[in-house]
């Protein structure tokens, strides 16, 4: 893992993300949320979990962007203002972060170098996926039909 | 020097807050979606570290832990847009302080 490109990665993904949080106009910020998960991808590919980064762009950038564009597109129409801030939420949002910090160098413990480990691959993913984690495999499974059937019910049109 | 794991649960942390800053602050409903697909990211990118940084990682499990929750992730999204999309149809706005017509 190198440093310099951690460095790049993170300063990228976390000014898309406060892009993302704070821009007034939807689309801008759909699209820049974009950039913040490609950063995320890049962070688990720098870890050594290539095939979670892989889900995280196939899923992410794939499908929910394109989901939330749509989602921008059919609900347009309402020429209201988007840019509606509380400023109390950055107060919570800025302790919240405050608190995490203090406690993470508080922790002694977590400044040890990464171990080495043999790269895990896909082969060993559907191994555990297929033995140990089938019970969850098949709730997720469930889960996602469920979430297909309810969302069709969600948007239907109404028979009048 | 690489980058220990103090620095990714920094990084980890302040995309939570972000994403707490646009679900909290922001008026629209679709931000606030944003917001919490933020959250569930920085929770996955801890996953990850952790099973990285362990000593002995022999089973896959913060792996399979973030798998499962990119899954549900994706899940909450379809539901929480379709849910946008069916409000807008039968109020005319997505701005979520209008939407009070359960108050007391």
């Amino acid at each position: 893992m190198s440093t310099a490109a951690f460095i790049v990665i993170a300063i990228l993904m976390l000014a898309g993300a406060l892009a993302a949080a704070t821009l007034s106009k939807l689309i801008h910020a759909a699209l820049c949320l974009v950039i913040a998960f490609i950063g995320i991808a890049a962070l688990f590919f720098l870890l050594g979990a290539e095939f979670v980064g892989l889900v995280q762009i196939f899923v992410y950038v794939g499908a929910v962007a394109v989901l939330i564009v749509f989602t921008i597109l059919l609900t347009r129409h309402a020429e209201e203002p988007t840019s509606g801030f509380n400023w109390s939420g950055v107060l919570v949002a800025v302790a919240v972060f405050a608190g995490l910090i203090w406690v993470i160098l508080q922790t002694p413990s977590l400044s040890a170098p990464a171990p080495v480990i043999e790269a895990l691959t896909v082969k060993r993913i559907g191994e555990v996926l297929m033995t140990d984690y089938i019970w969850p495999l098949q709730c997720v499974g469930l889960l996602l039909t469920a979430a297909l059937v309810g969302g069709l019910i969600l948007v239907m049109e109404e028979k009048r | 020097m690489t980058p220990t794991l103090t620095l990714f649960l920094i990084i980890s942390a302040a995309l939570f807050s972000i994403g707490l800053l646009a679900a909290l602050s922001r008026r629209h409903a679709i931000f606030i979606l944003i917001g919490i697909e933020m959250m569930l990211a920085a929770a996955n990118l801890n996953f990850i570290a952790f099973w990285r940084f362990a000593p002995q990682p022999q089973a896959p499990t913060g792996v399979m832990v973030a798998i499962f929750s990119i899954a549900i992730a994706a899940a909450e999204a379809a539901i929480g847009l379709a849910l946008v999309i069916s409000v807008y149809r039968h109020y005319r706005t997505t701005n979520v302080e209008k939407l009070d017509q359960l108050k007391g």
